[in-house]
């Protein structure tokens, strides 16, 4: 790997100051280090956040969380508070990764992964997300992991992390330090489509440091579901955060988020919009994730992805429906 | 047998043991090799000045100005010697440097130029135009094999099955890496090495750089596993020992995960055609078995696919066929159980469509076509005991419960089933030496040049050593992986224990004709060399068998298939080490369960590479996959194998784990899957 000068920031000021051209803000490293190691990054700094005093979850009077950047992964799932107000983020977070790396993984650090797709972590192969202009192999090759919604004829790439698409369905924001001072950012314009610019997976601009992420109370039963070739330890072929609140046999409210579909967590908002007001009735889940998922456009070997994110997004809001 | 704990277990969990790239060797310098980043070219040139300008560097070598090696059989070891890239991730330089960071990032710097690139041809497909008919399998087997009319018996057979059934690339995976440490003092080189076998590396480092065996010492006491991969010696040795040489200096290697996938072997892919003729009770008329597999431009590699349908079942009308094709791939080579493995998940998904479709148990079925002697040979079988690790597994599972209507069990949102297959794997011998020594102190060391990979193969001779020298265990010390002890046969094709077990028997039989009273201060010594008697084996047909017993739940909203119990029976003669014993059968049903579900290395036909290369990507399976997973055995008395009576069992529990875990996904779903792994997207569109 490339030599790089390590630094340790004490404070945000600290933190965005030290920050340069070729400088990455450093979490727990469980997924830079492994893009150092494959020379897919190369920074000639990292800035070790992970000293900064944010490694708190506050939680607000209206149930509300406020979670620190630098809180791991490990101590978010297994949060009390976390676990009795937004059982979802809990086990979004636990269905991810192993034991050993959600202890050093960061939440600041899982926003922030990169893409698990093979060609992209590979430096001898074109990708325009690491490397713009050279292509995308992943389009017409093996793509059975890819994207079907929103990609682009520039990246076809998910983004990987299933906390994330928790906090989609939590409508979350996501609060960052830079120079220039803070801002707060949705969860739902954090993210990007790749349209013509895949190596930006964030709108986040150079410097800026994610600090911490505020979650509004949710009020109602939550779940979250991934589904994969192996029990544990693998990236979802599709994930699915989901929320419902039913009253007298109608929706009042409800939440669908899906993970493995898309360049970012896929907030599924016409199949939200379909359900409230509704029955809440098998037909209903059916009809509505069938008009999610008419904007899917399935490459050649992820057409199994449809099905089962139907699959899924009925049979969560049925469980959680059983469940009011 | 008694039970013995692994005599090393202390050492291996308290990092005592010591793998080979651990070794301090005194001014190591660090080695990383270069992949060629084209599947198919010449290299026009390479420039390493970058690389050797970058502080620390020490030297890079490439087909620019390395020394010049003998050839030996197998090519790829033949590092640097040629311009012609052979296949994508091809080792084609490497660069030594101070530390492993600093070779790393030189490796970079290596700019190749490659000339006359064309895109290789990586695919493999049943009507590939290069496909032919090599004159042998791996093993020695002839390629084809054929009895009676099996067109023709099959044509008319009441009950009919034919069926094609795929298997992937799959790739050995061992825990800890290839890796080798290399120092020279003058013309004797010592390597610290990661392999299946001390002795063939000392052979082939000695030919390839024209050495006497004596002047090659190769030290590999601990293994963290090789499934075949270290079996032969992989580019890694060569590339270190020269790389040594080149310095001036010992040289580490440690292959990296990634470059496993290209540089030190895998299963090929499989294509397999099985027709199956029966008449209305089950019994066999035809059995044909049909595979297509591929080989790298560099070196023949057939998979021995079909071999095993030329023991299993009786059929009076019988052809076993392999042919293939020569891609712009790696060499395939030895991946637990090669034939096997891929042949019986084809041979035992066949005979369950082959009982679904008569209406018959799959148990019985299989016990109607028993065989009482080879049926191909024509010779006795040494022992046979499918049949009782069929009953003894089937009652143990609750099998005769079973309903066989796939589809119409249900556990939650779960779909249920159950499966059976057999199993089968051959029990041969090597030729091996060894020597007994008994000291004053009333201790014994034995010291062969095995390998203890991980299997327990030192705490199985223990045993053997202790039992013929009628001594306790705790008296007896086996020192092995060492190429300066007797010479010994590889760890590899399940021969290991029976082979070197027959050397460690004699050696210590010879050691107490010699033990006259008292033992004299300096010891008495005795050497046995097995070869002779290998050689005047009477014929028998010698086989390990066994049964697997699977239950799968599929999951109706996403095709997720989990196994909560296996059960395997074997009979693989006498069980010297029942505790490792144990470990072998239930890892080797436990990469079966991986092979059914999940291991799949998948070729990037634009580029030529396996694209899977990290663990994240090729994935095995994770605790939470393995649930119940449980292995007895029978014992079995052979007389007819070798002294000790075993058949060697490293390999055995993997051979037909997949068809049972395949069958018993049929009886959940009724959805029949021939193309492994079995994924949510073969099972969702059906729901």
């Amino acid at each position: 790997m490339r030599p790089f000068t390590y630094e340790r920031a004490d404070s945000v000021d600290d933190a965005v100051a030290l920050h340069g051209e070729q400088t990455r803000y450093l979490g727990g490293g469980t997924n830079l280090v492994d893009l150092m190691r494959l020379g897919v990054e190369q920074p000639d700094r990292l800035v070790d956040v992970t000293r900064l005093p944010y490694d708190q979850i506050t939680v607000a009077p209206d149930g509300g969380l406020l979670i620190g950047a630098t809180v791991r992964n490990s101590d978010l799932a297994v949060s009390w508070s976390v676990r009795q107000t937004h059982p979802l983020l809990s086990q979004a977070v636990l269905a991810g990764a192993s034991g050993q790396i959600r202890n050093q993984a960061t939440v600041g650090g899982n926003l922030l992964q990169r893409t698990r797709c093979s060609y992209f972590q590979d430096i001898t192969k074109p990708c325009n997300k690491r490397d713009p202009g050279s292509g995308c192999p992943a389009r017409k090759g093996e793509n059975h992991n890819m994207a079907i919604f929103g990609h682009s004829t520039a990246c076809v790439a998910t983004h990987p992390s299933d906390m994330a698409v928790a906090l989609a369905a939590l409508d979350a924001s996501v609060h960052v330090h830079s120079r220039e001072g803070k801002r707060v950012l949705p969860l739902s314009d954090f993210y990007r489509f790749p349209k013509d610019d895949p190596s930006r997976d964030t709108v986040l601009k150079p410097g800026e440091l994610i600090t911490e992420v505020e979650v509004p109370p949710l009020g109602m039963p939550s779940s979250y579901r991934k589904v994969r070739e192996r029990a544990s330890f693998a990236f979802a072929l599709v994930s699915i955060a989901g929320a419902l609140k039913v009253e007298d046999g109608v929706v009042q409210d409800c939440r669908i988020a899906l993970g493995g579909v898309a360049h970012k967590p896929w907030r599924a908002h016409r199949a939200e919009e379909m359900l409230r007001g509704v029955a809440a009735t098998k037909e209903n889940y059916l009809r509505a994730a069938d008009a999610e998922l008419e904007s899917a456009h399935p490459l050649r070997e992820n057409g199994y992805k449809i099905p089962l994110a139907r699959n899924l997004i009925v049979r969560t809001m049925l469980s959680l429906g059983e469940g009011a | 047998m008694t039970s013995l704990e692994r005599v090393e277990a202390r050492d291996k969990v308290t990092g005592r043991a010591r793998y080979a790239f651990e070794y301090p060797v005194e001014g190591a310098a660090y080695l990383m090799g270069v992949q060629a980043a084209v599947g198919r070219a010449e290299i026009a040139s390479v420039d390493h000045e970058a690389a050797l300008a970058l502080p620390g560097v020490l030297a890079v070598l490439s087909c620019e100005n390395a020394p010049e090696i003998a050839e030996v059989d197998d090519p790829e070891l033949l590092v640097f010697q040629s311009r012609k890239v052979s296949y994508r991730g091809q080792f084609v330089a490497a660069v030594v440097a101070e530390t492993w960071e600093t070779a790393q990032e030189a490796a970079r710097l290596v700019r190749i130029t490659y000339a006359d690139e064309r895109r290789p041809d990586v695919r493999l497909s049943a009507d590939h135009p290069g496909l032919y008919e090599p004159e042998e399998a791996n093993g020695g087997f002839p390629a084809v094999s054929e009895l009676g009319d099996p067109d023709a018996a099959f044509a008319t057979a009441a009950v009919q099955i034919d069926a094609t059934y795929t298997t992937p690339a799959q790739h050995n995976n061992p825990m800890e890496p290839h890796a080798t440490v290399a120092a020279w003092e003058g013309d004797d080189l010592t390597v610290y090495d990661s392999n299946q076998g001390a002795s063939t590396v000392q052979g082939t480092l000695a030919k390839i750089f024209k050495l006497e065996p004596a002047q090659v010492r190769v030290v590999s006491p601990h293994v963290g596993g090789g499934f075949g991969s270290k079996g032969t010696p992989r580019p890694n040795v060569v590339l270190a020992a020269m790389a040594a040489r080149a310095a001036g200096r010992p040289v580490k290697l440690a292959v990296t995960r990634q470059q496993m996938f290209a540089t030190t072997g895998y299963r090929t892919p499989t294509i397999q055609r099985v027709r199956l003729g029966a008449d209305a009770d089950g019994r066999l008329t035809a059995i044909l078995h049909e595979v297509v597999s591929q080989s790298s431009t560099l070196r023949e590699f057939a998979e021995q696919a079909a071999v095993p349908s030329r023991v299993m079942y009786r059929a009076s009308n019988r052809r076993t066929a392999h042919r293939l094709t020569r891609l712009d791939v790696p060499t395939p080579s030895w991946m637990r159980a090669p034939g096997e493995t891929p042949g019986m998940f084809a041979l035992e998904s066949a005979m369950d469509e082959l009982a679904y479709t008569l209406g018959v148990d799959p148990v019985e079925l299989r016990v109607r076509n028993e065989p009482e002697r080879d049926p191909e040979q024509d010779i006795p079988f040494s022992s046979r005991n499918l049949v009782a690790c069929l009953r003894k597994g089937a009652e143990h599972f609750g099998w005769a419960d079973r309903d066989p209507t796939p589809a119409i069990r249900r556990r939650g949102r779960k779909l249920v089933g159950t499966g059976v297959a057999a199993a089968t794997y051959p029990a041969n011998r090597m030729p091996n030496k060894a020597t007994a020594r008994a000291d004053a102190d009333g201790t014994f060391t034995i010291r062969i040049a095995a390998a203890d990979i991980g299997t327990g193969s030192r705490t199985a001779l223990t045993l053997v050593a202790a039992e013929t020298l009628k001594a306790d265990p705790a008296q007896v010390t086996v020192e092995l992986g060492d190429s300066a002890l007797p010479r010994a046969s590889l760890a590899g094709g399940s021969t290991g224990t029976a082979s070197w077990s027959t050397a460690v028997v004699r050696a210590c039989e010879a050691l107490l004709d010699e033990l006259d009273g008292e033992i004299p201060p300096e010891g008495v010594e005795a050497t046995a060399d097995t070869a002779e008697e290998i050689k005047s084996e009477p014929e028998y047909s010698r086989h390990a068998f066994g049964a697997h017993f699977a239950e799968a739940e599929v999951d109706i909203d996403t095709g997720e298939v989990r196994i909560p119990r296996m059960f395997g029976v074997f009979a693989a003669g006498r069980i010297i080490s029942p505790t490792t014993a144990h470990s072998q059968f239930v890892g080797g049903m436990v990469m079966g369960i991986g092979m059914a579900l999940m291991e799949q290395s998948v070729m990037d036909a634009e580029f030529g590479d396996y694209l899977t290369h990290d663990l994240a990507q090729y994935h095995v399976p994770a605790c939470a996959d393995v649930a119940d997973v449980q292995a007895t055995w029978i014992d079995e008395e052979d007389q007819h194998l070798n002294p000790m009576g075993v058949k060697g069992i490293g390999e055995i529990g993997i051979v037909g784990a997949a068809a049972a875990v395949a069958n018993a996904v049929h009886h959940a779903t009724g959805v029949r899957v021939r193309d492994l792994p079995i994924t949510p997207a073969h099972l969702l569109p059906d729901f």
